[in-house]
């Protein structure tokens, strides 16, 4: 299986490790009444869909990038892969290029 | 029909004259007391011990395929009870106790065959982890040997003693582990299930479920029609999450993809189960030859039944690593099993969530020791509707309590477990 | 002998030697060994798995079931070896398996006598009785009958290689069509690999005579290759098998030298290539397929297709009469072949009775008898003599020694399912056609189902020239080259139902046609129970001969189509693959990488002894003379390093640099403890937790200045937190300016501990005033120089509990600097000491290490729940805070005595109650961590307790039924040694 780094171009997923669902969000608010609740549904249950799926896998051997990528999960055919979370503005580079450039997909 | 010698020699001599169908081919009714989703080895032991245990036997099991064509059919035949953790360990080791006597249970030799299983040690570290386990084990009445180099080297010369990258130190064994011929094991059940009057019912897939007003579950729909049930109960192994995306479930679930292989067939060379303590490796040699072995997870979420090369070769690297005389044997067959593994690498046996469902699921790439118990202490759980004392642990609520079991301390990420 | 006097494309002017079951034989250069034994007469070659019938040679490929030989012997035997494609080599050693005392005479074979009763699956209905009979008697002698040869006396001594190969196009098979797609594709340019299984290209065209542009199919494969060498673009290789499609990439087995007694020196034995192309065509062929009678598998039963190959390519006579049995006209023209060739061919039986005139007339001119509408019942003979016909006006016997079998062809499939798709039925042809196949490939020629040679070569051309045009190549459909478009006249027939004794579907496994009947009768009729039930399609080929008759054969019995009775899946690899391959030269101390610390080779002249620790390897202890037992030199190294002074190598640390003003607010919300305080020129210990609460790792981060940070991590974890933390960053909280590396290799790191320490530490360093006592306090860390301007950090940190440091310099200066420690250390009685020593004073000290963080405790179970912040989120937080991490049944961590202090405590041990039975419910906890501790005299641990540190003073007992011992043991608080922290402020 390869996988579409958005940075270094096709490579083998055995350069890369799994994390998993890429769809959920951490909950902002630790102190909520139902903060163990909300912690809960974001670490343990999965969507876990045969078909598309949006995952997240970090380029260990690589650039060390997390990368979302998104892959069908009966036929391993992946569609798409961006840089995980960066859809957030990066504040440490002013001028947004590395969000420019992840807003492309690329496709394999 | 019993089978005995007798038998036997009557059909040899008659040409299978008397020879008669080892379960009926049955039809759905439209209700039963108990509808069993997943005709694997959990789903017939279930139905098994709902009417051997609990004389419910007003039962179907619905079979998407062929029974025994999921993890049942595709895993490595091995059972066995080293487990570390209370609220495993007592489990196991009643699943192992009824493998010892499931030929005269069942009537059918699923050829259960104690020949050990060593869990190799590299390092004083895991010398001391595998301690830990084999007194856990030994306070299961599970028994447990640890073995140092010389008497593993004894019993498995083979092994590279002189060369490793990772020294073999010794040994964590449990004599009474072994494999079983594991497409028996799913025949055995059904026969057994058959005969006490549970249907069982094969090319019929489950497409949805019945629900009252309240949301109860009251049977399922099925590709041959709809079936009411008092209570329905999922056995689905990794497909587990494909049916309760129906009922809106989300479980703490991810079905990833376990490759297993088997080699040609060659004259009895390995005792027992062997696994490596330094690598993904495990191995064992089945009764016609084929040395049958495995390692970890492909790692990525799956349905397809199939693995790919770098674990394969990770697989392979550590079996020529510690056995490098199989270097010239071959790869005969590879396939890939659809493991439905959770967030704590601990399976669920619980009532609901949702009234008049019951699951049975998230066995990792470890159901197959665990058929016998799992279809027990599940048969318990819905004639009862209370958790067996056995499966207590396995309730669905113990990620929100956080008394998960996690063997592997590897926490919630299914493909490190 | 059986050699034709003439033909062949063996080079009888290289005669090799071999030897079968120690008798030797001679053979020619281009021989396979099938071919060499035929070419001496010898037939009887194999047992079969289970009756231990005589076996022959079957095939001419790989798809042979019968014809299995051990290759070579010691630590070199190959079992099962395929005869019939082992390429014969001058010295080739073989021998017949599965027999005893002798091939000509199996005291097994009796099995076969008893057949009626040992049919299909008769073991799952006996052997229970009685109960202990199974493992005991019954089982073993099963496992010793069975197997077929035996592996390797020892571990295997080639080398194995891997290699990537990328392309736009691989051509799978060099028959017709995989060299018209090859040069179409590679005349347009695209980069093609034509990957072929046999040791020649060629395919089918070596083993037929069938003209193509009126020459012979061997010139037309010549100028094909050499047109294909000509061309940069395109790569040839040969005795490379494509084993499996897998994602994206394709397995291939290249045979690099098991056509030669042993490798040359450097040369590996085989090459496992993965082999990344854009576009595939798969043009693997066909394979006859057997028709299923009466004994049917005797020795001198043989495909039609194989004896053409035998006569045509190898110029052997498979038989010096045969008759035919077949469906089809290949068959036919496969005996006109060999009756042309000089081996006589006797009748031609053939089911049908409406054969073409052109191919009945070719009998009539050659003299051969036909009887069409027959059928043969049963053969006899130990190799084979006599065959019975029943031909329609009764029953015939036929003595002949060759019986050329077919029952038709079936597409080779198989890497077209290796996605999960499933073949298709063509009724037409009565066989199963590619389905869907995986992306990018299509299938050519006869694996399409598409048999005469014209429409191979048309259809392998189209393909090879789509696949090149797909891929942006301009390439028109070639014009095929002109051949015959034979007919195949194939009518579906599978087996005789009149035959008379033992018909085989399985041949090796030894599945009968009444296995099939009786396995349906007993309820298993999905395809996929029937294999299971029978082992149909579970011998070494893997079904590639009998599935579809099986198959057939269950259809019939259950009234059924063949397509409503199914396919069965094929799973990779289509030939089996040697397992050292898939190793390469991962294995014996090349297994994994070796990482050796900067300071190695030093440790290693101070006679350091080593230990793997995950990749790395450590110095363990540095025994002296006079040292007998490791226990003697790591007490005395812990004392030197509690009463004077130590050094050891800590270069193993993860260590992770961060930098950017928002540092401390991540570090906050990273580890339970607070980090943004931490002043420039500070040391923290931290701690950190998974989200689930459970606590992933511990150490020490440095605030080296205002935005510059340090961390060091564990070395089990290095690599974990990493990760974690660019998670944390680049998923988690990307708005926060943290930029971060991982340093683990790029800093060498020795440990300085005891009284003596700043002594020292005052020796290596340039400027002894910036480490003083007063400059550097405790948990303090300074930026300066060593030796003499090498850069250097300094740490005051102590894991041994006595006063001490941790220098790190760049990992180049680490050998250098651990012998200037030593150097300057000598006036204060300096040690080494290793990791023994390292884990006794952590012990001693409380510390907790690999056997406390082992994923399955909280902070609070370690005694950190006072460093957790409330006033902060941070990782793991909130779940840390559900019901079973604050129940106080939770061990925790506690330490342990022994009440009699001359016992030994060991870890693992459980704890129970005074008096309590050794049961799963008495279970107090265990102890993680064990030592005799040189400096209280007695044994110590580390262990987790049920009530923790509320039990301290009480007795329980330490229970390790594992080793014979259930000592009485002490709770105490989990530090043995300086508990105020007197000696590391220091």
């Amino acid at each position: 299986m390869r996988i579409p780094c958005p940075y270094c171009g096709p490579r083998d997923a055995h350069e890369f490790s799994y994390l998993g669902d890429a769809t959920g969000t951490r909950p902002k608010n630790p102190s909520a009444p139902d903060a163990i609740l909300a912690f809960h549904d974001y670490v343990y249950p999965r969507g876990n869909p045969a078909g598309s799926h949006r995952e997240l896998w970090y380029h260990t051997n690589g650039c060390r990038r997390w990368v979302e990528v998104s892959r069908n999960t009966l036929t391993h055919e992946i569609t798409g892969a961006r840089f995980a979370g960066a859809s957030i503005p990066d504040a440490s580079v002013p001028d947004a290029s590395v969000s420019d450039a992840s807003e492309k997909e690329a496709v394999s | 029909m019993r089978y005995s010698l007798f038998n036997i020699v009557v059909n040899g001599l008659t040409g299978n004259r008397f020879t008669e169908p080892a379960w009926r081919a049955a039809t759905p009714k439209p209700r039963y007391d108990v509808v069993i989703l997943g005709g694997g080895g959990h789903g017939l032991a279930t139905a098994y011990y709902l009417a051997k245990n609990h004389g419910i036997h007003d039962v179907a099991v619905i079979e998407k395929g062929y029974v025994g064509g999921g993890n049942a059919g595709r895993n490595t035949t091995i059972f066995r009870s080293n487990y570390l953790l209370p609220g495993n360990e007592p489990f196991y080791e009643w699943s192992v106790k009824l493998w010892e006597g499931l030929e005269q249970t069942l009537n059918y030799n699923v050829m259960a065959s104690q020949r050990g299983i060593v869990n190799l040690i590299h390092s004083d570290a895991q010398r001391d982890a595998y301690a830990r386990r084999g007194n856990a084990m030994l306070l299961a009445d599970a028994g447990a040997r640890l073995l140092d180099r010389d008497e593993v080297r004894t019993m498995m010369p083979f092994l590279d003693f002189d060369n490793a990258r990772f020294p073999i130190r010794g040994g964590l064994m449990q004599p009474r582990a072994g494999t079983a011929r594991h497409d028996a094991v799913v025949w055995g059940f059904a026969r057994g299930a058959d005969k006490f009057g549970v249907d069982i019912v094969q090319n019929c897939e489950a497409t949805g479920f019945l629900r009252d007003r309240t949301g109860a579950v009251t049977g399922v729909e099925t590709s041959l029609g709809p079936i009411m049930a008092d209570k329905v109960a999922l056995t689905l192994a990794g497909s587990t999450s494909r049916l309760t995306e129906k009922l809106d479930l989300r479980l703490p679930i991810e079905s990833q993809v376990l490759q297993a292989f088997v080699s040609e067939a060659v004259k009895p060379l390995i005792p027992g189960v062997i696994t490596f303590g330094a690598g993904h490796f495990y191995v064992s040699q089945s009764d016609k030859g084929g040395l049958v072995f495995g390692g970890d997870l492909d790692g990525y979420n799956s349905y397809a039944q199939r693995g790919n090369l770098p674990v394969m070769e990770d697989v392979l690297e550590g079996g020529m690593a510690l056995m490098p005389m199989i270097g010239r044997l071959r790869l005969l067959r590879q396939w890939g099993g659809i493991c439905d593994m959770s967030m704590d690498g601990s399976p669920i046996i619980d009532i609901g969530p949702l009234p008049g469902l019951y699951l049975n699921c998230a066995w990792n790439y470890g159901g197959f020791k665990a058929t016998p118990a799992s279809g027990w202490c599940f048969a318990h759980t819905i004639a009862t509707d209370t958790p067996h004392p056995l499966s207590a642990a396995y309730r669905l609520d113990r990620f929100r309590t956080g008394k998960v079991i996690d063997e592997r301390g590897a926490g919630p990420q299914p493909n490190l477990h | 002998m059986s050699r034709l006097a003439k033909g062949g494309q063996i080079d009888r002017s290289r005669p090799l030697a071999f030897t079968f079951d120690d008798i030797a034989y001679q053979g020619y250069f281009g021989d396979t060994l099938a071919s060499a034994l035929l070419a001496n007469d010898v037939k009887l070659v194999g047992r079969s798995f289970k009756y231990h019938r005589p076996r022959g040679i079957l095939t001419a490929g790989s798809e042979e079931p019968n014809a299995l030989v051990e290759l070579r012997s010691g630590a070199r035997r190959e079992p099962n070896t395929r005869a019939t494609t082992a390429e014969l080599f001058d010295g080739l050693e073989a021998a017949s398996q599965n027999r005893w005392p002798s091939l000509a005479f199996d005291a097994m074979a009796v099995n076969g006598l008893l057949s009626p009763f040992f049919g299909a699956a008769f073991y799952y209905k006996t052997f229970m009785w009685p109960k202990a009979a199974w493992e005991k008697l019954y089982e073993p002698a099963i496992r010793r009958a069975a197997g077929l040869g035996r592996a390797a006396d020892g571990p295997d001594p080639d080398h194995y290689e891997k290699a990537h190969a990328f392309c736009d196009l691989l051509v799978i098979g060099s028959g017709p069509a995989g060299l018209e797609a090859a040069l179409a594709a590679g005349r347009a340019g695209a980069r093609v690999i034509l990957a072929e299984e046999d040791f020649a290209f060629g395919g089918r065209l070596l083993s037929e005579k069938t003209t193509i542009e009126d020459d012979t199919p061997g010139a037309y494969v010549t100028r094909a290759i050499a047109e294909l060498k000509s061309f940069t673009n395109v790569r040839l290789m040969v005795r490379t098998a494509v084993f499996g499609a897998y994602d994206d990439e394709y397995g291939a087995l290249e045979r690099v030298a098991d056509h030669v007694a042993v490798p040359a020196p450097f040369q590996p034995r085989q090459r496992l290539w993965k082999i990344i192309p854009k576009r595939v065509v798969l043009a693997a062929g066909a394979m006859d397929r057997p028709i299923v009678f009466g004994g049917n598998d005797r020795p001198g039963v043989m495909h039609a297709a194989a004896a053409q190959t035998y006569v045509n390519r190898f110029g052997v006579a498979p038989a010096k009469t045969s008759a035919v049995f077949s469906n089809n006209d290949a068959a036919w023209r496969a005996a006109f072949d060999a009756h042309d060739a000089g081996a006589s061919v006797k009748a031609i039986v053939d089911v049908r009775t409406d054969v073409s005139p052109e191919i009945t007339g070719g009998a009539q001119k050659r003299g051969i008898r036909t009887i069409l509408g027959g059928k043969v019942v049963s053969t006899r003979g130990k190799t084979l003599g006599i065959v019975s016909v029943e031909t329609g006006h009764g029953r015939e016997t036929l003595y002949v020694d060759g019986l050329m079998m077919s029952g038709g062809f079936s597409p080779n499939v198989h890497l077209t399912c290796h996605h999960g798709g499933k073949p298709s039925w063509d009724e037409t042809i009565a066989a199963f056609v590619p389905g869907k196949c995986p992306p990018g490939m299509t299938v050519a020629g006869a694996a399409t189902g598409t048999f005469s040679l014209a429409d191979c070569l048309a259809d392998g051309g189209r393909k090879g020239a789509a696949a090149a045009r797909d891929l942006g190549f301009s390439a028109a459909d070639p014009t095929p080259p002109r051949a015959e478009s034979e007919a195949t006249g194939q009518k579906p027939f599978w087996w005789v139902h009149e035959s008379k004794g033992l018909a085989f579907v399985d041949f090796q496994n030894d599945v009968k046609a009444k296995d099939v009947a009786l396995a349906h009768k007993e309820g298993f009729s999905s395809v996929e129970h029937l294999k299971r039930y029978t082992t149909l399609g579970m011998a070494t080929d893997q079904g590639k001969l009998g599935n579809v008759a099986g198959l057939a054969i269950l259809a019939e019995v259950s009234g059924r189509t063949i397509p409503q009775t199914g396919t069965t899946m094929f799973r990779p690899p289509w030939t089996p693959v040697a397992l050292a391959a898939f190793a390469g030269h991962h294995r014996g101390p090349d297994f994994r990488p070796t990482r050796p610390t900067p300071s190695h080779a030093f440790a290693e002249e101070l006679g350091g002894q080593f230990v793997e620790a995950g990749p790395w390897l450590r110095a363990a202890y540095f025994p002296h003379r006079g040292e007998p037992t490791l226990r003697d030199s790591v007490n005395r190294e812990v004392l030197a390093v509690r009463e004077r002074v130590g050094w050891i190598d800590v270069s193993t640390f993860g260590k992770i640099e961060l930098s950017g003003p928002d540092v401390g607010a991540f570090l906050d919300r990273v580890y339970i403890n607070t980090f943004s305080t931490l002043k420039p020129g500070k040391v923290r210990y931290g701690v950190m937790l998974r989200e689930d609460g459970i606590v992933m790792d511990d150490g020490t981060t440095t605030r080296l200045s205002e935005d510059r940070w340090a961390m060091t991590t564990t070395t089990a974890n290095a690599g974990r937190v990493y990760q974690h933390l660019v998670f944390c960053h680049q998923v988690l909280w990307p708005e926060l300016d943290v930029r971060m590396a991982s340093t683990t290799e790029q800093w060498a790191q020795i440990a300085i501990a005891g009284p003596r320490a700043r002594d020292v530490l005052q020796g290596v360093v340039d400027d002894a005033a910036a480490v003083s006592a007063e400059a550097l306090p405790y948990m303090g860390a300074a930026e300066t120089t060593v030796m003499g301007g090498v850069k250097a950090r300094v740490f005051r940190v102590s894991f041994s509990g006595e006063l001490g440091y941790e220098v790190a310099v760049p990992a180049r200066h680490g050998e250098a600097l651990a012998r200037a420690i030593a150097k300057a250390g000598a006036a204060q009685d300096i040690v080494p000491y290793g990791l023994e020593a390292l884990a006794v004073m952590r012990i001693e000290k409380g510390h907790v290490s690999g056997p406390e963080l082992n994923g399955q405790t909280s902070a609070a179970d370690l005694g950190f729940a006072r460093m957790a912040s409330t006033k902060k989120d941070y990782i793991g937080r909130v779940l840390a805070g559900r019901e079973a991490f604050r129940d106080p049944r939770r061990p925790s961590l506690v330490g342990i005595k022994p009440v009699d202090r001359t016992q030994m405590l060991r870890a693992g041990a459980h704890f129970l109650k005074p008096g309590a039975k050794p049961t799963t419910g008495n279970d107090q906890g265990w102890l993680s961590s064990a030592t005799w501790s040189p400096t209280l005299g007695h044994s110590i641990g580390l262990g987790f307790l049920v009530g923790g540190s509320a039990m301290v003073g009480e007795v329980f007992r330490a229970w390790d039924g594992l080793r014979g011992t259930d000592i009485e043991v002490e709770i105490c608080a989990p530090c043995f040694i300086d508990p105020e922290g007197v000696r590391l402020r220091g």
